[in-house]
């Protein structure tokens, strides 16, 4: 057979960035396929199970590096179905920053006031509930109490979950299967079904080519529905329009195979990787002292004993998003649950050891642990090798683990701002005895981030960012990036809103540039649910983001 | 492959269970136990099920495990040598070392620099999941039959379904000032 399958738009990846992408580009009229390396599933078949090749390990990613180790999706709805959900918008003073590169990193284009009506857009696409006291779980309302009896500020964080349908069950990481949880599956990603993309599940992308006409052909590997380590044959698609949304840990490894076939890729691919400030710290609580110094009580005598009761993260203290502290020294502190293998493995006991007697003990008093994520600004000093075999990792397990090429090396930056947010953790969390903190060991696995960023960043510099300001990748017309990896660097809070709010602005440069090539495709689609005044309110902003 | 004998596989699985013990020890399974250390109270890795999990191919890791035990004891040898620590008691040389030495041991191959350290926190990384997750089992069954880690965490059960809801998780009130810079939709300004 030599016929060649062919489309307009070909998005790799179905999380926020690709899912975005697919339904306008679809709405438009755009003939639109997506690859996604991991299994589609739907709410009914997310399981409460810790069994590997539950949903929980199917849907599930976790990358070791040298230095960092990275955590996401590996599923149709990418990151957004095993998300914690929390939307909040990233602070004002987090577009100014310098970094690493001692200069503006974002894009002259984009401030907080102009990114505004993009942020409206995604919260008219995905429900987002601003959380009330009521809705804050045990765990986020005994962080608010440590926090105001230590004189600070605490706030309900808001969250991409249906507060009325949320049952607390905590378990969030492998799917919802209560759809409470507003994941991609529920909005844009049937919105874009429905105007005819399609989406190929356990289609893994490994590489780009061009063809002689100037289009782009995709190559793919089949991967195998149980064992992901296994393949099952490969393929290729011709596209006039490249989308790349495979997540800041894997994008970037995608357009690196493509080198020989494509060119020479901009500095900036595969480097400049964030973590987001990622870090992490338990706390275990004395029951007695949350019921006699925060006067805490859940009405069945219980004060605390609630870790694994509610919805991820709830509460956090923004106290330090102050644009007048000096750069590094900006983070914020927020209450998160983690389910026990991931979420223990790294805490350490009060003698400092990770694993033995000290460490069962504090195992024993599980139910007591108050799990504290910091997002301070790191120094995007992560740097990919060359790639691996295929994917982004040779993977180990069957799923969810494998071993990357990523490494990170933290600055002394870096380093600085993760001891003050440990000294701050322990400053609120130790005072009148009411708990023992301790952070997460970087000795094991190095670093970890559920946050991967900037590895394929925007910016007006080509030096040291991959993309222009409309998300094209820099020498390589038609292939634009989506996804987490075009944020400059790290956001002080978590960065979903943020990814998805630069998705949404994307969009009117990646259809003119298909309107270029060819395609006949229109910008303006409504939101998924066909609500109209997030489009009404960026219409303004449009016709700039058009030209060229 | 060499061929194994049945001794070879029964010193593979005590010098990994002497392992797993060290990451979440527990107490010794009888008098004459050796792999246990029976540093712990209740059950440790061991009862948890971790040989169990490490023999499962899921894991990625059960075509070493031959290599890992032979590993372990020529290490433990090299250690018990270098201490002065009698070993060649019938039991492989990891599970002959107290368990002071076998923590010091996997801290030694676990630190930061050392050569092999990847391969041991994989296997460390399995030996806790057994314990704290049970992931060779459905979480539903171990908890019905008293996982111990599952158990001695206070892992509480879930409904009939076998799914979790929690109907009280609340304080119900306000517990702290919002930040004077949030937003209508509760960002930060
Ligand atoms: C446990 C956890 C909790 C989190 N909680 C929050 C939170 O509360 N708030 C928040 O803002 N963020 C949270 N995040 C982060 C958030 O999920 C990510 O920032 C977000 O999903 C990133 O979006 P993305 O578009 O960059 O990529 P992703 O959502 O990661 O999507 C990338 C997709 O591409 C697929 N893919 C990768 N490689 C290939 C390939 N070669 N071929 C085809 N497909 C490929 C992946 O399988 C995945 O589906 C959390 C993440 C995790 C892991």
């Amino acid at each position: 057979m030599n016929s060649v399958e062919r489309t307009d738009v070909l998005v790799v990846g179905t999380g926020f960035g690709g899912a975005i992408a697919a339904y306008h580009l679809a709405a438009g009229g755009a003939k639109v396929v997506m690859l996604e390396r991991g299994p589609w599933l739907s709410s009914g078949e997310f399981e409460h199970d810790y069994k590997l090749g539950s949903s929980y390990t199917r849907i599930f990613d976790f990358v070791v590096g040298d230095g960092m180790s990275v955590l996401g999706g590996n599923c149709v709805g990418g990151g957004s179905v095993v998300y914690f959900a929390a939307m909040p918008r990233a602070p004002r003073f987090v577009f100014e920053r310098r970094g690493s590169i001692h200069r503006r990193m974002w894009p002259a284009a984009i401030d907080r006031d102009t990114l505004e009506p993009w942020y409206d857009r995604v919260e008219e696409s995905i429900p987002i509930t601003k959380q009330g006291w009521d809705d804050v779980s045990y765990a986020g309302g005994l962080w608010a109490a440590a926090c105001r009896h230590a004189g600070r500020t605490a706030n309900p964080v808001p969250a991409a979950v249906d507060t009325s349908t949320c049952v607390n069950c905590n378990w969030m990481m492998a799917g919802c299967r209560f759809d409470a949880k507003q994941s991609l599956l529920l909005n844009y990603l049937p919105a874009a079904l429905a105007h005819g993309a399609e989406i190929r599940p356990l289609h893994e992308v490994q590489s780009i080519s061009r063809n002689a006409d100037g289009d782009y052909r995709v190559h793919y590997t089949r991967v195998h529905d149980e064992d992901y380590r296994q393949t099952e044959g490969t393929g290729t698609i011709d596209a006039k329009v490249i989308v790349l949304a495979a997540g800041a840990a894997a994008t970037p490894v995608i357009l690196q195979r493509s080198e020989p076939a494509l060119g020479p890729m901009p500095h900036g691919v595969g480097r400049y990787f964030s973590g987001n400030g990622e870090r992490l710290n338990t706390a275990v609580l004395n029951e007695d002292r949350v019921r006699e110094v925060l006067g805490l009580d859940r009405g069945d005598g219980l004060g605390y004993a609630a870790n694994q009761i509610g919805k991820g993260p709830t509460v956090a203290n923004w106290d330090r998003l102050d644009g007048s502290l000096p750069e590094y020294s900006r983070y914020s502190l927020e209450q998160l649950y983690f389910p026990p293998g991931l979420g223990t493995i790294l805490a350490l006991a009060e003698d400092g050891s990770w694993f033995g007697p000290r460490k069962k003990e504090m195992l024993e008093r599980w139910q007591s642990w108050l799990i504290i994520f910091q997002m301070i600004e790191d120094d995007n000093e992560g740097v990919f090798g060359p790639p691996p075999a295929r994917g982004n990792a040779d993977r180990l397990s069957q799923q969810m683990l494998g071993v990357g090429r990523l490494t990170y090396k933290p600055t002394a930056n870096t380093l600085g701002a993760w001891a003050m947010a440990d000294a701050e953790c322990k400053d609120i969390l130790e005072r009148d005895g009411l708990a023992t903190v301790t952070p997460w060991t970087n000795d094991l696995v190095g670093a970890y981030t559920v946050h991967p960023l900037a590895s394929c960043r925007i910016g007006d510099d080509p030096h040291t960012s991959a993309l222009d300001d409309r998300h094209e990748v820099r020498g390589h017309p038609g292939i634009f990036v989506t996804d987490g990896s075009a944020v400059p660097g790290a956001l002080t809070v978590n960065p979903a809103m943020t990814i998805s709010a630069l998705a949404e602005r994307a969009i009117p440069g990646i259809v003119a540039a298909a309107r270029e090539r060819g395609v006949e495709v229109t910008y303006g689609a409504p939101a998924p649910d066909g609500s109209t005044s997030g489009r009404r309110g960026a219409a303004h902003l449009v016709p700039a983001l058009m030209r060229k | 492959m060499a061929p194994q004998t049945p001794d070879d596989h029964e010193h593979r699985t005590t010098t990994l269970e002497a392992f797993a013990d060290t990451i979440i020890p527990g107490e010794k399974r009888s008098a004459g136990d050796r792999a246990v250390a029976g540093v712990s109270r209740g059950g440790g890795a061991v009862q948890a099920g971790a040989i169990e999990l490490l023999e499962w191919d899921a894991t990625g890791i059960t075509g070493g495990l031959d290599d890992f035990a032979a590993a372990l004891n020529r290490h433990a040898a090299a250690y018990a040598a270098e201490h002065g620590i009698p070993t060649g008691d019938g039991v492989p040389p990891f599970v002959s070392l107290p368990y002071e030495d076998r923590a010091a041991m996997v801290r030694w191959l676990t630190a930061p620099g050392h050569p092999e350290k990847a391969l041991w926190v994989s296997l460390a990384l399995f030996c806790n999941m057994a314990y704290d997750s049970a992931a060779h089992m459905s979480t539903v069954d171990a908890l019905a039959a008293g996982h111990p880690g599952l158990t001695s965490m206070g892992i509480a059960p879930p409904d009939a379904d076998g799914l979790w809801r929690f109907r009280a998780w609340s304080y119900g009130r306000p517990l702290a000032d919002v930040h004077p810079a949030t937003t209508e939709s509760g960002s930060p300004a």
